[in-house]
């Protein structure tokens, strides 16, 4: 690693002095000045991030609601599953883990996480492509692409619903001018439409974030690669394969996980563009249901932990199978 | 504020303190959609003139289910920013613990409004909020389209929905393409609730659960009810009003593209306005029922003002909340704004009639309104509506037939219910 490296460069070895011990005193001194520089940042994301996920956590083991948050009581395991035996011998199974509703926004949330971080990835892949080729205005188009990852979520979402408004949307009056449609489509309302609406809206907004990260990753690929192949006449397709792609893996890995674990919290845009139905409703939208509007803040606070526990799940499995390492490294 | 404070400190600095934490600064939430933020600030003008407090107004989304879960937050958290809530018909057994008793400081005023609003926000004893005006809707009609076809006012949902077909068939052969028979206000959310409440009540279908607690939505009548209105989505009503929300029901209507409109009483000004395109041509008339012999049905609305426990200044905020609702700002109200009072004796009140003739007719609708069930579901409400709402949506959207959704609710709601509600 770099830093034993200058290490070795910089300590003198002196006489009567042992290298190891002198290399590794300096080690611990900046290991130590590293460790203070760390604390600010720890204590920031203690207070901000885990202590709030301990609270989540431990609410999801109570009663708790939100009218009596301080008088919980400890509820064990039910709020995630829990039995009751009928006098006739049948079973009842209650609790998260038994309810239909949250199965429903689990596979909700994990469609559109892995529908639109599967287009955004291909598109984000060409866009990047494109910029990464020397042209005129280069640097104006990268900083204009990167515009609708700018705006706010809700902005966007709100936006998106105009433009999608069966009535007096413009999406709908463009389809119509250009004889794409017959009828003026609701595109929000209707169930088989909703999703895509989402997804069109989110594929809209998160690409430039997906192109910007696989663009720093064709930028690190040497040019003399490319000569080199060029030379010796491989087609441009099969050097995209056998080249770029196994070398942009590495920052392509990354930018899907980054994108993944933001879909599979998805909430603004489902909330603020469709309507609150079974078709879309996603694991946020309902965890927050739960939380406040119906003042089961317990069982909500299951339903955020369960979402944790399955994000850090997929997280684990996808760097361990996806053998990914964020130091920019491969394999 | 200042003239008073800077008053007093010309006598002596202790009476200035005094004064200072008499005018107080108060926050209240707003709601209010349409012009309705402009008049509230009409009337708060008055009050800091009256009281010498500075009043802001915090605006919040028009959405009462948005609204809810906000303020349900803010006073979990004992939030002391906000001194006054507007807070919906439905809210008081929710949110009673975190509002203070109104009833000594309104006791000379109670006796005034309609017992039965008094009574709506009235929970274990303890007046939690003051009315500030009732709502109950109406079918919205183009006068002169019906005119134009010779058709009466509807009395039942099936001529509604034949006169509304007609109407649009052949108002779109001339050329007006974007028209539509009907909107409401069918997205899911707490408005739906009162859509199908309207639709299964006056169907003779119950009221999804009784005073008594017990559940009742499962019926043929309600299944009827709710298939009939199923008809009407793609046909009579845009495919996309299963995400109409009032105000995109009203913008469909106010931009001339509708023949109907169920919708609130507030959209009577509006539709008046000089922006609008159907001024002076459309009437108000109550609901349809399903047979000329069953009795129409409105969702009874309205809102009210509540104060926050957790205020500081809390006999100034009582001030303003009782101000909100007293009989001055009511008249004002129903005169600016077309909304209906609480007050019974401002119904034959001559000004009001003379700017707003609807509301002497809205006596009668209004002694028609059916109450949601938030007095019997008490804290379970919002599931309850919730679990209601989403069936009636899968229903319209084609989600399941009217009858199995209703068994479901049935099913899910006792469960809710559990050993009593």
């Amino acid at each position: 690693m770099a830093p034993t490296q200058s290490t070795i460069q910089i300590v003198p070895t002196g006489p009567g002095r042992h290298p190891k011990r002198v290399k590794s005193e300096l080690m611990r001194q900046r290991l130590r000045a590293a460790g203070w520089f760390l604390v600010p940042m720890l204590v920031a994301l203690a207070i901000v991030a885990g202590w709030p996920l301990l609270r989540t956590i431990y609410f999801s083991f109570t009663n708790a609601s939100l009218t009596n948050l301080y008088g919980a009581e400890w509820a064990g395991f039910k709020n995630y599953l829990n039995w009751t035996v009928l006098k006739s011998g049948r079973v009842i199974w209650s609790g998260l883990l038994a309810d239909p509703v949250w199965w429903n926004a689990v596979w909700n949330t994990i469609r559109f996480a892995v529908l639109s971080v599967t287009l955004e990835t291909i598109l984000g892949t060409v866009v990047a492509l494109v910029l990464n080729a020397e042209f005129k205005g280069r640097g104006l188009v990268r900083a204009a692409i990167l515009i609708p990852w700018a705006i706010p979520t809700v902005v966007s979402a709100r936006m998106w619903s105009w433009m999608l408004n069966d009535q007096f949307g413009i999406i709908n009056d463009l389809f119509m001018m250009l004889g794409l449609i017959d009828h003026k489509i609701a595109w929000t309302a209707s169930g088989d439409t909703a999703m895509i609406a989402v997804l069109i809206v989110d594929v809209w907004k998160t690409t430039p974030f997906m192109a910007l990260l696989i663009l720093a990753g064709l930028q690190m690929i040497p040019r003399d690669i490319y000569e080199a192949a060029a030379i010796d006449g491989v087609h441009p397709i099969k050097t995209f394969w056998r080249v770029t792609l196994p070398l942009v893996r590495p920052a392509l890995m990354v930018a899907v996980i980054f994108r993944l674990l933001d879909a599979m919290r998805i909430f603004d845009l489902i909330y603020v563009l469709t309507p609150n139905s079974s078709q879309t409703k996603t694991i946020s939208v309902l965890a927050r249901e739960n939380l406040i509007d119906f003042d089961k803040f317990a069982y909500g606070s299951a339903q955020s932990t369960m979402l944790f526990l399955i994000i850090a799940l997929m997280t684990i499995l996808y760097i361990w199978l996806g053998k990914v390492r964020f130091d920019g490294g491969d394999r | 504020m200042h003239h008073s404070a800077l008053r007093a400190g010309l006598f002596a600095g202790a009476v200035f303190c005094a004064s200072a934490t008499m005018a107080a600064e108060l926050a209240i939430v707003s709601g209010d959609s349409g012009n309705g933020l402009a008049f509230l600030q009409s009337q708060l003008k008055e009050f800091e003139a009256k009281t010498g407090n500075t009043v802001k107004i915090v605006p919040m989304p028009p959405s009462t289910s948005d609204q809810f879960g906000q303020y349900r937050l803010w006073l979990a958290a004992g939030n002391a920013d906000i001194d006054v809530y507007m807070t919906d018909v439905i809210w008081a057994p929710q949110l009673s613990d975190q509002f203070l008793d109104l009833t000594d400081a309104a006791k000379d005023v109670v006796k005034d409004h309609f017992p039965s609003i008094i009574e709506s926000q009235t929970a274990n004893g303890k007046l939690v909020a003051i009315p500030a005006f009732t709502d109950a809707p109406a079918l919205f009609y183009r006068k002169d389209l019906l005119e134009k076809y010779g058709k009466p006012v509807p009395k039942t949902w099936d001529e509604m929905a034949a006169t509304a077909k007609e109407i649009q068939d052949k108002e779109r052969e001339a050329g007006a393409k974007d028209v539509w028979g009907l909107v409401f206000q069918g997205n899911a959310y707490e408005g739906l609730t009162c859509n199908a409440l309207e639709w299964v009540k006056s169907f003779g279908g119950g009221q999804i659960v009784e005073a008594n607690g017990d559940i009742s939505i499962n019926n043929e009548k309600a299944a009827k009810a709710l298939d009939t209105v199923k008809g009407w989505v793609g046909t009579i009503s845009p495919p996309g009003v299963l995400a109409y929300q009032e105000e995109e029901a009203r913008g469909v209507w106010q931009t001339g593209n509708a023949v109907f409109m169920r919708n609130w009483p507030y959209a009577y000004a509006l539709g008046n306005g000089d922006d609008s395109a159907v001024k002076g041509k459309f009437g108000v008339s109550t609901l349809p029922a399903a047979t000329a012999d069953d009795k129409p049905a409105a969702t009874l609305g309205g809102w009210n003002y509540a104060v926050s426990k957790y205020s500081k200044n809390p006999e100034e905020a009582i001030k303003l909340a009782l101000f909100l609702g007293s009989t001055e700002v009511q008249k004002n109200r129903a005169i600016n704004q077309t909304n209906l009072p609480t007050i019974v004796s401002l119904y034959d009140d001559a000004d009001v009639a003379k700017a707003a003739p609807i509301i002497p007719q809205w006596k009668d609708v209004f002694m028609n309104a059916v109450p949601r069930p938030s007095a019997p579901t008490k804290v379970k409400y919002n599931e309850v509506s919730s679990q209601f709402w989403s069936a009636v949506h899968d229903t319209l959207s084609g989600n399941g037939t009217a009858a199995e959704n209703l068994e479901v609710l049935e099913a899910k709601l006792t469960e809710l219910k559990g050993s009593g509600w």
